[in-house]
């Protein structure tokens, strides 16, 4: 990032509490408190209640911590971008080197209180997540290579894995499986996106896969990913933290999402431009109720597991 | 003669700053009070790995 070229308008003076909050970027965030929470509440071994909150909301500050850093650094792309002009940098709200404070303070904060509230293990977990965002994609690989996104995924499907970690103490195969199910489930969903926000990503410079390789490639991109991503859901539940419940929501939304990849593929950009992208958004907004009720089955499970009707 | 106190944007913006810390601040002392209290009340009831900070 080159912080002289960045926004001459120069802060406005005093930001607001909101202003700070919003550099740990709120709604990345209850997605990391989510699937942390269901990591940890699908784990085989029972946490205290309050550790539990303690631990999923360390996880969440330290998610916040790691968006504040790629604000930081990202502030002359976020200027650019009309999706993310408003934010606290780029808006003149906050200082840049405020914002670098905040997520390194945070980052630090975040990784001692989870090391001593749960285990080393989570906290170790956690420090690499923040380190693989900050460093490895917002400041390497996301202006460097059209593979961004696929790289980027890695780092948002940690939690669930922190969460694991944080009541067993380690690394399972349900707990890898989880972090596949985010991982592979991110190039599909930030594609489609990148397809209906075109102008966005080019003005900026992001070699996203649209720009660089154009937008039949990203809609094949879009399918193969469906395609590899279908087994990996349907094949998590037949691990301890799968069931009929879980099988049933992996079978209909796997097969209503290799639909929608497969009428993204077979279109072109004449005809998305004619409906507006209609098939694209709508794959798009299919793509956040996938993950989203893919780990409620998950949570789902382990709720009624006392009761003996989650799992298998 | 006095001076009349005049209310800033600026001043209402710092005031929802500090009052935000406040309780930021205020919210982390119970959460390491509760959770000296979970872990003291545990000691001895379960494997040192559930314990942490070990």
């Amino acid at each position: 990032m080159s912080d002289a070229s960045l926004n001459t308008q120069a802060p406005t003076g005093e930001a607001g509490f909101g202003d700070y909050f919003a550099l740990l970027k709120p709604r990345v965030m209850s997605l990391v408190v989510f699937t942390a929470l269901v990591g940890l509440l699908a784990a085989p071994v029972a946490v205290h209640p309050f550790i539990a909150f303690c631990s999923v909301l360390f996880i969440a500050v330290g998610g916040g911590a790691s968006g504040a850093l790629n604000m930081w650094w990202d502030a002359d792309i976020d200027e650019v971008m009309k999706r993310t002009a408003s934010r606290p940098i780029p808006s003149g709200k906050v200082a840049p080197r405020e914002a670098m404070a905040i997520g390194l303070t945070l980052s630090v904060f975040a990784v001692i209180m989870l090391g001593l509230a749960a285990n080393w293990m989570a906290a170790g977990l956690l420090a690499f997540t923040i380190f693989f965002y900050a460093v490895i994609y917002t400041m390497w690989l996301k202006r460097w290579t059209p593979q961004n996104i696929v790289i980027g995924g890695a780092a948002g499907a940690f939690p669930p894995m922190i969460g694991w970690a944080v009541a067993t103490g380690g690394v399972s195969l349900e707990s890898v499986l989880m972090f596949l199910l985010i991982f592979m489930w991110t190039p599909p969903h930030f594609w489609a996106l990148a397809l209906f926000m075109k102008a966005d990503y080019e003005e900026a410079g992001v070699p996203m896969l649209t720009v660089t390789h154009g937008r039949k490639v990203t809609r094949r991109h879009i399918l193969v990913y469906t395609i590899l991503l279908a087994p990996l859901a349907i094949g998590t539940g037949m691990t301890s933290i799968g069931g009929p419940i879980y099988m049933t929501v992996a079978v209909v939304l796997n097969a209503l999402f290799l639909l929608g990849a497969v009428k993204i593929w077979r279109r072109d950009e004449d005809i998305a431009t004619v409906d507006k992208y209609r098939v694209e958004k709508s794959f798009f907004g299919l793509s956040l109720m996938y993950l989203f009720l893919h780990f409620g089955a998950i949570l789902a499970e382990a709720a009624l597991k006392p009761y003996g009707l989650g799992g298998w | 003669m006095g001076f009349e106190k005049v209310e800033h944007e600026l001043h209402k913006r710092r005031s929802s700053r500090n009052l935000g810390v406040g309780l930021v601040l205020a919210a982390f002392i119970a959460i390491v009070f509760g959770m000296t209290v979970v872990k003291v009340s545990r000691i001895g009831d379960e494997p040192a790995q559930q314990q942490g900070g070990n």
